[in-house]
């Protein structure tokens, strides 16, 4: 029988082109209005055992239909009256038994180092180029390929069997009653090394995080997983990445990488402090002309009067664009909604390699990196 | 690429083909295609069609199965689509006691597609018009742009939910619609009907209320005659075909998205049903028939699978399965009818048995007559779900969690039938299309206790707008208080209304 569906298979690859549409939607380049749809949970689930949970993008489209909260279900099982049975993660089964009470976020559970590799299927370092000459290139050794001569310790015992078995085969030789395989001097294969230039991007990233008082616990807790996530997922992709950590108050300082995720501290908001220690920190060890610097500065915008303001775009201008990649600032909401650093940042600094990114909640830190990071910039 | 059947998998089939006819299975013919994992997650995110129109969601499909396949959480384990000949699908890796398994369970939808009364009515070249509807869409885009035509597409699919399920199998169009002229019909009668009386019997037989009564009556009639549409029409996008101003090619669209979700309907009313025939007909003949012994415990294995309740949840295939052999062992002992219902000694019940040997008779006209909804409202026992250990569950608001909220027999056939009734959707009607004679367009939505989610309500009213270009309403209900949401294209108003 001939059939008219085969046509069909050939096209196959349009799951392709469909599929492309919708990474499209999720990462909002079109259709806008679909993306409140997009349900998915919050990045960082369970972080015990170092497993997190990440949701699978699902998008619903909106039909008339009851609130399922409201449904009374049928199940199956053990238990009694009051008994809870658990919250969403309805799989298993599909639909039409009504088996699926809440409204379900597909979940799988990743490791940490798998989810930075996931992340990078979306993001890059923008504008990464060589630079500097001091380490640009190392070379490296591997064992990788295998030579006719070398010494006896380095003789790959496999090779040079299967090649005398193969000339006895050949020639004629080997009898498989009585299989003995003796290799003869052009047999001998040595495992050798080869040297590979091994290129070593110099890049130091500067994290730079309010810490003042009108930082919630709830606002520094999204600067830290942000910030976070940005660093494990560098870490996962360049190495030999410098990092430096900077808070602030209305003073800055310099700190380590553990206190910079721990750190609580109090008092006023100077960012200007933080902009002059980052400008400092370049001028002295990071040449621009040898690094690629990429600087990110969270805060909740609440910035001190007195012309602070001013002072920072003076900086930023003056100071850090010119010699940076990529200066990110990430403004989350003030809890007195005061946060005016990221309009007049937008208002008064005109620069590409500035990216700016408001970070309502928790379920946007993921847009917010992309917005840093997405590619396709 | 499809692969031709291997000879081995072709001898299977012929196997397992065999002994489904000798269990009097009565099946379209099936092509089994064999597909590498990529194929098969692609070709599932279709539906298995090997056509759909070009379409995000399907992507959206595609990107779950494959990331939930890499993660190893899902597997599917068959495909079977209502078309003659059903196409079905094997995975090139599965070792053969798996192949014998989704051969065995196709067969059992096959012929469920075949004999169900719900699947009388739909396309059974199904395959090629979903080709054919792909090349319209395609053909449309090319010409109108991919946003544009993708947005109606959008806009038609959060409708798709709004048609008559039951329409296929009744007919509501009145036949005065069609043209013919029934003089009796209140639209022609204008005068209450008067029994014939002798003059002084007059006022007993035709008293003067219920002439008066009659005559409103009539007159409301007559008023209803008037409306637009003339009662309330439940396949709004019929409605909508016929009357909102739209260009051909959306009119077209939307035809094909109406088209689609009729052919679906049927395996939604029956879903329990059909996967339950499928597995308990794999079973039948792997048990019986086409094992060997060095298959069973992988056998066993995917079996339990597939039937298995994963915390609480109820699982469609399971409850088929058993519903059908519950079936089978009442009429094989004899235990219906009205001698056993009266019988209320527990010893009597449990070893009940007549002899009758009637059960296989039974499930094969069960399969033909029923859907899921006649299935559990006649078959479900409380035997049966004492048994099954079945449970009806709540929303706690306060705890956050769903919790068993009870066991009684009552309450669970209740809230299955509730969700079985109508797909669990909403009946949602057009009761005006000519709103205070401004063309304004009121939808329906009949209330029956349980509120729909109003922030989806709004969006839909949205895109409703942008089909019939006049202001929308949606009567409905919010906790027991009868509201009217509107949408002129603008904003949005939400009022109270006093009659429902």
């Amino acid at each position: 029988m001939t059939r008219e569906s085969s046509s069909g298979f050939s096209s196959i690859k349009r799951i392709e082109r469909d599929k492309k549409r919708f990474d499209a939607i999720i990462r909002g380049r079109i259709k806008k209005e679909l993306r409140k749809h997009i349900t998915r949970g919050e990045l960082i689930g369970k972080r015990g055992r170092e497993i997190v949970s990440i949701p699978i993008p699902q998008i619903e489209l909106p039909q008339l239909k009851y609130g399922r909260k409201s449904v009374v279900g049928v199940g199956q099982g053990e238990g009694v009256e009051g008994t809870p049975i658990g919250v969403g993660e309805a799989e298993g089964g599909a639909s039409g038994a009504g088996d699926q009470p809440a409204h379900h976020i597909r979940e799988v559970e990743i490791s940490i180092q798998e989810l930075a590799e996931l992340l990078g299927e979306e993001l890059e370092l923008p504008r990464i180029e060589p630079r500097g000459n001091r380490t640009l290139k190392s070379r490296r050794s591997r064992y990788k390929t295998i030579r006719s001569t070398g010494p006896e310790t380095l003789r790959s015992f496999r090779r040079t069997y299967r090649q005398a078995l193969k000339r006895q085969i050949a020639s004629g030789t080997y009898d498989y009653r009585h299989p003995v395989v003796s290799p003869v001097r052009e047999d001998m294969r040595y495992r050798s090394w080869k040297e590979e230039p091994e290129p070593v991007a110099n890049a130091v990233i500067i994290y730079m995080m309010d810490v003042s008082g009108s930082m919630g616990h709830e606002q520094k807790e999204i600067v830290r997983i942000e910030s976070f996530w940005i660093d494990t997922w560098i870490r996962a992709h360049y190495h030999g990445i410098a990092n430096r950590y900077i808070v602030h108050d209305a003073a800055a300082q310099e700190v380590d990488r553990e206190t910079f995720y721990t750190t609580r501290e109090a008092g006023g908001t100077r960012i200007s402090s933080a902009y002059e220690l980052a400008a400092k920190i370049i001028a002295g060890e990071y040449d621009p002309q040898e690094w690629n610097i990429y600087c990110f500065h969270f805060s909740d915008g609440d910035n001190w009067g007195g012309g602070d303001d001013e002072r920072c775009f003076e900086l930023l201008l003056e100071r850090l664009l010119p010699g940076v990649n990529l200066f990110g600032y990430g403004q989350v909401e003030s809890r007195y909604g005061s946060g005016h650093f990221l309009e007049a940042l937008r208002e008064n600094v005109e620069d590409e390699k500035l990216a700016v990114s408001q970070i309502p909640d928790r379920e946007a830190i993921l847009d917010s990196i992309k917005d840093f990071l997405g590619k396709g910039k | 690429m499809p692969q031709q059947l291997t000879q081995r998998l072709r001898d299977l089939q012929k196997e397992i083909e065999g002994y489904a006819r000798e269990y009097g299975l009565d099946f379209l013919d099936v092509v089994f295609e064999v597909l590498d994992w990529e194929e098969i997650n692609e070709v599932a995110a279709y539906g298995g069609y090997p056509a759909r129109y070009p379409y995000w969601r399907f992507g959206m499909e595609y990107y779950a199965l494959s990331r939930g396949y890499a993660y190893g959480l899902q597997r599917i384990y068959e495909m079977v689509i209502n078309n003659d000949p059903c196409y079905a699908y094997l995975l090139a890796a599965n070792p053969s006691v798996d192949q014998k398994l989704v051969m065995a369970h196709v067969y059992g939808h096959a012929d469920f597609f075949k004999n169900n009364y719900s699947f009388a009515h739909t396309n059974r070249k199904m395959v090629d018009e979903m080709a054919n509807h792909a090349a319209r869409v395609r053909r449309y885009m090319e010409t109108y742009g991919e946003d544009e035509v993708e947005h109606f597409l959008d806009i038609c699919l959060s409708l798709e939910n709004l048609i008559d399920y039951n329409a296929p199998y009744i007919r509501r169009r009145r036949r005065e619609e069609a043209g013919d002229i029934d003089p009796d019909h209140p639209a022609q009668r204008r005068q209450p009907r008067r029994l014939a009386a002798k003059e002084y019997m007059e006022e007993y037989i035709n008293p003067q209320e219920v002439l008066e009564a009659e005559a409103q009556r009539l007159q409301e009639e007559r008023k209803q005659e008037e409306r637009f549409p003339v009662r309330p029409e439940k396949d709004v996008l019929l409605f909508l075909l016929q009357h909102a101003p739209l260009a051909n090619w959306q009119r077209d669209i939307l035809g094909i998205i109406r088209e689609e979700a009729y052919y679906f309907a049927p395996q939604g009313r029956t879903k329990i049903m059909n996967e339950g025939w499928a597995s308990y007909w794999h079973s039948k003949i792997m048990t019986e028939r086409a094992l060997t012994d060095s298959e069973l415990i992988d056998y066993a294995d995917h079996h339990s699978g597939t039937v298995a309740t994963h915390s609480g949840r109820l699982n469609p295939y399971k409850l088929g399965l058993e519903l059908f052999r519950d079936i089978e062992e009442r009429w094989d002992k004899g235990r219906h009818g009205s001698e056993w219902e009266a019988c209320n000694d527990y010893e009597l019940r449990q070893s009940w048995d007549t002899g009758a040997g009637e059960g296989r008779e039974r499930i094969f006209q069960v399969r033909a007559l029923y859907n899921d909804v006649t299935f559990i409202d006649e078959f479900l026992t409380p035997e049966f779900c004492h048994k099954h250990r079945l449970f009806t569950y709540e929303y706690n608001e306060a705890t956050n969690q769903y919790q068993i909220s009870s066991r009684s027999f009552e309450d669970i056939k209740r809230g299955l039938l509730y969700q079985l009734t109508n797909f669990g959707q909403p009946w949602v009607h057009v009761r005006d299309g000519n709103h205070l004679n401004r063309g304004e367009l009121v939808l329906w939505h009949r209330y029956e206790g349980v509120p729909l989610r109003l922030d989806y309500a709004l969006e839909v009213l949205e895109n409703l707008h942008t089909i019939w270009k006049r202001p929308v309403h949606l009567e409905t209900s919010d906790d027991g208080r009868p509201i009217v949401m509107s949408y002129d294209g603008s904003e949005h108003t939400t009022q109270e209304s006093g009659a429902d």
